[in-house]
């Protein structure tokens, strides 16, 4: 049996498995198969994150944390959980590549998925027209004219990195303020590319078999009108990855998993939780580190109670 | 191993291979493509007898990617007889990828 496991792959996790590691626990790290690193592997330039004055690229800064880690003893596993059962004094992990792993501790960093806008067809014309990832798909859009939605710092950062293709790109926002950051929200106001639309939704996706345009609606006085695009990029925030663990860790009405006081301590003893997935008000790449060190520190301190009983 | 393939010689290939053919679109800047990478190179390894792999790199053959409609990757397109009987955006894990592509592999 583990000592520990940590479930995800972004700055909780992997803060989690520097400080596991070096506290001697031969972590174990589910990464995802597909989608290692988290959020980050989506970003181009990380400016905030302190120790780095010159900016770092989200995938280069996720390949160290993933490197310290290792230095440490962390083991790195590119695979899915897929069920789990924590409610014992042994956590069970089993992953889609078929193994099953025990532990005394279990990490849950999973993290936060991209959250859809529910319209009719939103699946469909993803890939064709709709994306999650201006870093992956902006490429496909050089001298085209699309929309972002959104209005927090990564609808900004979207934005702003898709002028780099697009000629024109439409910013639709709900409200009449952006949630996002005074810096990145100004630097979407001053590009001159980038055209705000507030107060405005969007109802409707046109197109077959790709987008070609959308349908809007005004929020406040609601005049519908319609918009050709041909790329929509939806960044509309993030859903915490809970689902595994629903019905054995307590999940707070907004869907976070719980945890006690400033502490990872969810419902359920050897069970510690760390990053987006607790984090209703923050979700910054280093919040998520630091909770991911705290989380590794109690996980520590409860194996630590176990030898002395 | 997974072949790459060039708009010179996607004809050969792709269009006219008597076997499927799985055509990834990719890019070095895509993340997601790196990720699944490995993945194609072990369905290629184990149902390389029955599906052929080839990668198509979208900065190199832009106009390849333009004629395929490609707007996000990576994209995995099943080529048959010289059709797109098959089409999956995004990355997604083995399991899963094997069970969208089991008509091609049985």
């Amino acid at each position: 049996m583990r000592d520990v496991i940590i479930i995800g792959s972004g700055p909780a996790g992997f803060t989690a498995g520097i400080y596991t590691g070096r506290a001697g626990l031969n972590p174990l790290l589910i990464a995802s198969s597909v989608e290692p690193g988290g959020e980050l592997m989506k970003t181009t330039e990380v400016e905030n994150f302190p120790g780095f004055p010159e900016g770092a690229m989200g995938p280069d800064l996720m390949a160290n944390f993933q490197a310290q880690a290792e230095k440490f003893g962390t083991e790195v596993l590119y695979d899915d959980v897929t069920e789990v059962d924590l409610t014992g004094d042994v956590k069970i992990v089993k992953t889609g590549g078929g193994e099953t792993f025990e532990a005394k501790t279990v990490i849950l960093a999973t993290g936060a998925a991209y959250r859809e806008l529910g319209l009719p067809r939103e699946k469909e014309l993803s890939g064709y027209g709709v994306s999650w990832c201006a870093t992956c798909d902006g490429f496909f859009f050089r001298e085209k004219v699309i929309a972002v939605v959104g209005g927090g710092d990564s609808a900004m950062e979207e934005a702003n990195f898709l002028t780099r293709f697009a000629t024109k790109v439409y910013l639709i926002h709900r409200r009449d303020s952006f949630k996002a950051s005074k810096i990145m929200a100004d630097r979407a106001l001053n590009n001159p590319k980038i055209e705000v639309i507030w107060n405005t939704e969007v109802t409707e996706l046109l197109g077959e078999p790709k987008l070609t345009g959308i349908n809007l609606r005004n929020t406040v006085n609601g005049e519908t009108s319609n918009l050709e695009v041909e790329g929509l990029f939806i960044a509309v925030g993030n859903d915490p990855r809970v689902e595994l663990f629903e019905h054995q860790v307590e999940i707070t009405s907004e869907r976070f998993i719980k945890v006690e006081g400033r502490s990872s301590k969810t419902t359920l003893p050897g069970v510690f939780a760390a990053g987006d997935v607790i984090d209703p008000t923050y979700r910054q790449a280093i919040t998520a580190a630091a909770s991911g060190c705290v989380a590794a520190l109690d996980a520590e301190h409860y194996i630590e109670g176990l030898g002395s009983h | 191993m997974p072949k790459t393939v060039t708009t010179a010689s996607f004809n050969a290939d792709v269009l006219q291979s008597s076997k499927p053919v799985l055509v990834d679109f990719w890019a070095a800047w895509c993340g997601p493509c790196r990720a699944i990478a490995p993945i194609l190179e072990e369905i290629s390894a184990e149902y390389g007898d029955k599906l052929e792999i080839a990668k198509v790199n979208v900065d190199d053959e832009g106009e390849l990617a333009a004629q395929y409609g490609i707007t996000s990757i990576p994209a995995l397109y099943v080529f048959q007889n010289g059709q797109v009987v098959k089409q999956m955006i995004g990355a997604r894990p083995k399991p899963a990828m094997l069970e969208e592509l089991a008509a091609y592999i049985a």
